[in-house]
C-alpha cells in the first residue's frame, strides 16, 4: 500500500511541479521517492499484506521486483535527465515515466485478473504517450501508433481470456482459479483451456515473444533512445513478471495446455531475436532484437515451473536489466538525440573518443552475451539449472546455441569499439554520467560474485 | 592463505594498475609479478612432497547450486603455478623493449590473466574450474584484439568463437555430471569424479567428448588446430607467449586432472584414437613448420607439434607418460617463451620475420647466436637440455601402449631437429644480408632474459630430479583413479 501511494503521489507531484515551478526540485524528489520506495518494500518484508479485498497481495515475490523495478527506473532516472531537459514538457515525463512504474508495481503484485488488467492499462497507455513523445519525428508517432494498436489488440485477447475464465469458475481471483484448476485437473473444459490460450497469447504480445513479437523492433527503434531503454528493461520485467503470476498461480495445474506452447514459442523467440539481430546495422535495432531474444531466455524459467524458477527470474532480469540499461545510456550518448539511434560505425574508436564508455558498453555486452564472469552469465546458468531440473534438456542445449549465435552480434560493437578507427571528437561525460556508468559495471561484477544472495531473496 | 594471496594479488595489481597506472605500468606489473613469484616460492618451501590436497581453501559460493569456492594444491598443480608465476615476470620484463600504447590496460589485462590462470590450476570445483577456464580468455582476447597485428579483428574473434565453443561442451558435461551427483548434488570434484566413474560405459563415451572437445581446442589437437598458427603470428609477442607458454598447458592440465579420472572407461575407449590423432598433428605440423618462411609461424607449427606429444603422452594412461606430460609442460613453456622472445628480438633489430632476408648473425652478433643455439638445442631436446627428460618419458610412455605410436612420434624428435636445425642455419650462419648488417648483441633486460633461460634449459636438463618428484605422489594417486 505504502509503495502504491508513494509512487502515484510522486507521479502527481511530478504533474503539479509545472503548475509551482518546481521543475528543478523535481530530480532530486523523484530520487529520493524512489529510493523510499525500495526501502518501503524491504520494510514490508515478510508480511504479505492482501489490500482491497485481496486484488493485490503484496507477498515477497512481488515486494522484491517492487524494489528491483523501483531501482533501475532509479537508474534510468538519474541517465535520462539530459534526454528530459532536452525536451519541452519536462514534468509530464517524469509524471508518465513514474505512473507507468505504478502499472508495473500493480502487475508484480495483483491478484486478481480486474487487477492485472488495470496494471496493464495504466503501464501501456503511460508507455504508448511516452512512445510518441517526440511529436515531430515520423517514426516516433509511427512507433506509438504502432504500439498503441498491437497493445490494444493484445489486450483484446487477455480480456476474451479473463471473460472465458470468469464464465467457468465465476471468479476473478487467482487463488480461486488455481484451486479450480487442481481440481478439476485432468478434466478442464473446453472454455477453460481456450481462455489460457487467450491469456497467453495476450501477455505473449506483452512481452514480445515470437511469433507475437513484429511490433517490438519498430516500436522500439522508432521511440525516443531512452523510452526505448524504459521499455525494453521495466516494462519487459513486469510483463514477464505478470506472465509468471498468472501462469503459477492461477494455470500451475493446467500445465499440459501451455506448457509445450510455450517451450515453442521460447524457442522461437531465441532465435529470431538472435538471428535477426545479426544482420542489423543499427545498434539500437540490435538492442531491440536482443531484447526480444532475452525473453526468449526468461520463457524457459517459466517453462520449467521448477522452484528455481522464481530465483531464476528475478536474478535474470536484474542482471539483463542493467546491462541493458548501460547499454542504451551508451547508445544515448553516442547517438545524441537522434530518434534512428545509432549505426554500430557510430561506435567505432569509441576507446579513443572515451575509454570509460568503451569499457561500460564492453562490459554490458559481454554480460548480455552471457559470458562469464559477468552477472548475465550467472542469469543463464540460473534459468539453465531451471530448467534442467525440470528435465528440460533439449531446451537448454537450444538455448546455449542461441546465446552462441548471440555472441556474433555482441562483439561486433565491441570489435567496433576497440578496432575500428574514426575521425569524430572525444565525447565529454558529465560526472552524473560517469558515476552512473560506474555503478552499473560494479554492479555486473557484484551481482556475479554474490548471486546466491539474491536469489536467496526469493526462497 | 597462501593460495589466496596466489589469486588476490595478482588481480589487485592488475586492478590497480588499470585503474592508476600510467608510463609507470610495466614496472609495477613486474614488482608485482617478482611478488606473487616469491609467494609461489614460499608455497614451494612449506609444500610436503605427498598426494595430499594442500593449501586448501573453501569456501561455500552459490550453496543451493552446490558450487563452492574450492582450491587447494597438490604436485601437478605446484609445477604448474611454478610455470605460471615464473613465466609471467619474464613475459612483462620482455616487453621493456616494446612501447604499448595504453600500458596500463596491457600490463593490467596480464595480471588478470594470470589470475585466471593460477585459478584454473588450483580449482577443485568444476563450476569454479570453469569460470577461471573463461575468465582466462577474455584479457587474452583483448590483448590480441588491441595490440595484435594486420587482420587481428576476424582472427582473434574466431580464436575466442572456438575456445568458447569447447569452454560450452565442456560445462555442459560438467552440468550433467553434476546432475548425476548422489546426495546433494555438487560440484566438487571428487563428487564428480564419483558421479562419472559410476556412468555407464556409453554415457561415459558421450561425456569424454564434451569434456575432451574443450581441451582439446584449448591444447590445441588436430583437427582442432586451426585458430592456433594465425592467433599465434597476429598478436602481440606477450600474447604470443602467454598463449603458447602458459595458456595451452591449461587444456592438458584440464585433461589430466578433469577428463582422465572423471571417465575412466570413456577416456580408455578412446585413448588410441586421442594418440592417433596427436601423432598425425605431430607429423603434420612438422612438415609444415619444415616449409615455413616465417620464423614466427614456424615456432607456432613447432608448438602444436610438441603439444601434440605431450597429448599422446597423456592419453598413454601410465605414470612415465603422465609424467612426462607434466615436465614437458614446464620445459616447453620455457623454451617457447625464449623462442618467441628471440624471434621478437630478431624482428626489432631487422624488420622481418622471413629466414630468407636473415643470415649471418652469426659473425655480427656471436653473443645473441649462441643464447639462441642453447635454446634450439633445449626445444629439439638434446640430452642434457630441458627437453630431453620429458620427451624421452612421453616416448617411453607411448611405446607402453604401442610400439607403431612410438616409432611414429620418435620421428617428429627427427624432424624437429631438422626444421629447427634448418631455421638456425638459415638465420644465423651463411653470408651476412642487407638486414642483419647492423644486428645489435642484446640489450641489457634481454641479456637478463636470456641468460635465466639457458640457465633454466640447462639446469632442469641436467638434474630434472627435484621436479618429478614434486609431482609423483600426486600422478600414482591419480593413475589409481584411471585404472
Amino acid at each position: 500500500m505504502k509503495s502504491l501511494l508513494l509512487l502515484s503521489g510522486l507521479g502527481i507531484s511530478a504533474m503539479l511541479a509545472e503548475l509551482f515551478n518546481l521543475k528543478k526540485l523535481l530530480f532530486p524528489i523523484v530520487c529520493l521517492g524512489l529510493l523510499a520506495t525500495i526501502g518501503v518494500s524491504f520494510y514490508d518484508w515478510n508480511t504479505d499484506i492482501h489490500l482491497f479485498n485481496n486484488m493485490l497481495r503484496l507477498d515477497n515475490y512481488a515486494l522484491l521486483f517492487t524494489a528491483s523495478m523501483s531501482f533501475i527506473t532509479l537508474l534510468w532516472f538519474i541517465g535520462a535527465n539530459d534526454y528530459i531537459e532536452l525536451e519541452t514538457s519536462i514534468s509530464d515525463k517524469y509524471a508518465l515515466v513514474l505512473f507507468a512504474l505504478v502499472g508495473a508495481f500493480i502487475m508484480v503484485s495483483y491478484n486478481n485478473l480486474s487487477m492485472l488488467f488495470i496494471g496493464i492499462e495504466i503501464l501501456s497507455i503511460s508507455m504508448y504517450v511516452l512512445a510518441g513523445s517526440k511529436k515531430n519525428d515520423l517514426f516516433g508517432n509511427e512507433a506509438a501508433l504502432k504500439y498503441f494498436l498491437m497493445g490494444a489488440f493484445a489486450t483484446g485477447f487477455l480480456l476474451f481470456g479473463v471473460a472465458l475464465i470468469y464464465g467457468v469458475t465465476g471468479s476473478f481471483d487467482i487463488q480461486v482459479i488455481g484451486e479450480y484448476c487442481r481440481m478439476n485437473a485432468g478434466n478442464l473444459p473446453m472454455l477453460f483451456n481456450v481462455a489460457i490460450i487467450l491469456m497467453m497469447v495476450g501477455m505473449a504480445f506483452k512481452v514480445s515473444a515470437a511469433p507475437f513479437h513484429f511490433w517490438a523492433p519498430d516500436v522500439y527503434t522508432g521511440s525516443p533512445s531512452m523510452v526505448t531503454a524504459f521499455m525494453a528493461t521495466v516494462v519487459k520485467t513486469a510483463a514477464i513478471v505478470a506472465f509468471a503470476r498468472l501462469f503459477y498461480g492461477a494455470f500451475s495445474f493446467a500445465p499440459s495446455t501451455w506448457q509445450n506452447a510455450i517451450s515453442v514459442m521460447a524457442v522461437l523467440t531465441m532465435f529470431i531475436g538472435n538471428v535477426t539481430a545479426v544482420f542489423q546495422q543499427n545498434v539500437k535495432r540490435l538492442l531491440a532484437y536482443s531484447s526480444v531474444a532475452h525473453a526468449g531466455y526468461l520463457l524457459i524459467a517459466l517453462v520449467a515451473l521448477s522452484h528455481f524458477s522464481g530465483g531464476a527470474i528475478f536474478y535474470y532480469t536484474l542482471s539483463y536489466g542493467v546491462a541493458s540499461l548501460l547499454a542504451f545510456h551508451i547508445l544515448f550518448t553516442v547517438s545524441g538525440n537522434k530518434n534512428e539511434g545509432a549505426d554500430i560505425n557510430a561506435f567505432n574508436g569509441l576507446a579513443k573518443r572515451n575509454p570509460l564508455m568503451a569499457f561500460g558498453i564492453t562490459v554490458a555486452m559481454l554480460s548480455l552475451a552471457g559470458i562469464p564472469p559477468l552477472a548475465g552469465f550467472f542469469g543463464k546458468y540460473y534459468i539453465f539449472n531451471a530448467a534442467i531440473e525440470a528435465g528440460r534438456y533439449k531446451l537448454v542445449l537450444l538455448a546455449v546455441v542461441a546465446s552462441l549465435i548471440s555472441v556474433y552480434y555482441y562483439f561486433k560493437v565491441i570489435i567496433a569499439v576497440y578496432f575500428k578507427q574514426s575521425n569524430e571528437s572525444a565525447i565529454e561525460l558529465t560526472g552524473m554520467h560517469k558515476m552512473l556508468y560506474l555503478v552499473c559495471v560494479i554492479l555486473l561484477f557484484i551481482l556475479a560474485v554474490i548471486p546466491e544472495m539474491i536469489v536467496g531473496l526469493m526462497k | 592463505m597462501l593460495t589466496a594471496i596466489l589469486i588476490a594479488l595478482p588481480f589487485l595489481a592488475g586492478l590497480l594498475i588499470i585503474t592508476t597506472g600510467g608510463e609507470q605500468s610495466k614496472r609495477i606489473a613486474l614488482g608485482a609479478a617478482l611478488a606473487e613469484l616469491v609467494v609461489a616460492g614460499i608455497m614451494l618451501a612449506q609444500f610436503q612432497i605427498n598426494a595430499e590436497s594442500q593449501f586448501v581453501l573453501n569456501y561455500p559460493w552459490i550453496p543451493s547450486l552446490g558450487i563452492n569456492f574450492h582450491l587447494a594444491v597438490d604436485g601437478i598443480s605446484m609445477l604448474m603455478i611454478l610455470l605460471t608465476t615464473v613465466l609471467t615476470p619474464l613475459i612483462i620484463y620482455s616487453s621493456f623493449g616494446h612501447h604499448y600504447s595504453k600500458p596500463q590496460n596491457f600490463y593490467g589485462l596480464i595480471l588478470l590473466m594470470q589470475m585466471a590462470l593460477i585459478g584454473v590450476f588450483t580449482a577443485l570445483d568444476g563450476f569454479l574450474f570453469y569460470i577461471f577456464w573463461e575468465l582466462a580468455l577474455i584479457p587474452i582476447y583483448f590483448i590480441c584484439l588491441l595490440w595484435g597485428g594486420e587482420n587481428r579483428a576476424k582472427i582473434t574473434f574466431k580464436f575466442f568463437l572456438y575456445t568458447m565453443v569447447g569452454s560450452l561442451f565442456m560445462l555442459v558435461a560438467l552440468i550433467y555430471l553434476f546432475q548425476q551427483t548422489t546426495g546433494t548434488h555438487s560440484f566438487d570434484i571428487n563428487a564428480l569424479y564419483a558421479a562419472g566413474q559410476a556412468l555407464d560405459i556409453n554415457t561415459q563415451r558421450t561425456i569424454f567428448w564434451g569434456l575432451f572437445l574443450a581441451f582439446a581446442i584449448k591444447m590445441p589437437i588436430f583437427p582442432l588446430h586451426t585458430w592456433q598458427p594465425d592467433t599465434y603470428v597476429v598478436a602481440p609477442t606477450q600474447g604470443t607467449m602467454l598463449l603458447s607458454g602458459i595458456m595451452l598447458k591449461m587444456g592438458i592440465y584440464g585433461a589430466i586432472r578433469w577428463l582422465l579420472p572423471m571417465v575412466p572407461e570413456g577416456v580408455a575407449a578412446y585413448s588410441h584414437l586421442v594418440m592417433m590423432l596427436a601423432i598425425i598433428g605431430i607429423i603434420y605440423a612438422s612438415l609444415i613448420a619444415w616449409v615455413q618462411t616465417d620464423i614466427k609461424r614456424l615456432i607456432a607449427y613447432s608448438s602444436i607439434a610438441h603439444v601434440g606429444l605431450i597429448a599422446a603422452g597423456v592419453f598413454s594412461l601410465n605414470e612415465q607418460g603422465i609424467s612426462g606430460a607434466v615436465f614437458q609442460m614446464l620445459s616447453h613453456g620455457i623454451n617457447v617463451f625464449a623462442l618467441f622472445f628471440i624471434v621478437d628480438m630478431i624482428e626489432q633489430r631487422t624488420k622481418t620475420r622471413l629466414m630468407g632476408n636473415l643470415g649471418g648473425v652469426r659473425t655480427v652478433a656471436p653473443k645473441f647466436a649462441t643464447f639462441f643455439m642453447v635454446i634450439m638445442m633445449g626445444s629439439v631436446a638434446l640430452p642434457l637440455t630441458n627437453g630431453f627428460p620429458g620427451e624421452f618419458l612421453l616416448l617411453n610412455g607411448v611405446y607402453q601402449a604401442s610400439g607403431m605410436y612410438a616409432l611414429f612420434a620418435g620421428i617428429t624428435i627427427i624432424l624437429g631437429a631438422v626444421y629447427m636445425l634448418n631455421a638456425y642455419q638459415k638465420s644465423m650462419l651463411g653470408e651476412v644480408s642487407a638486414a642483419t648488417e647492423n644486428f645489435e648483441e642484446p640489450k641489457a633486460h634481454e641479456t637478463h632474459i636470456l641468460w635465466i633461460c639457458a640457465i633454466l634449459v640447462i639446469v632442469m636438463g641436467v638434474y630434472p630430479k627435484p621436479l618429478f618428484s614434486i609431482a609423483e605422489p600426486a600422478i600414482q594417486q591419480l593413475l589409481t583413479m584411471v585404472k
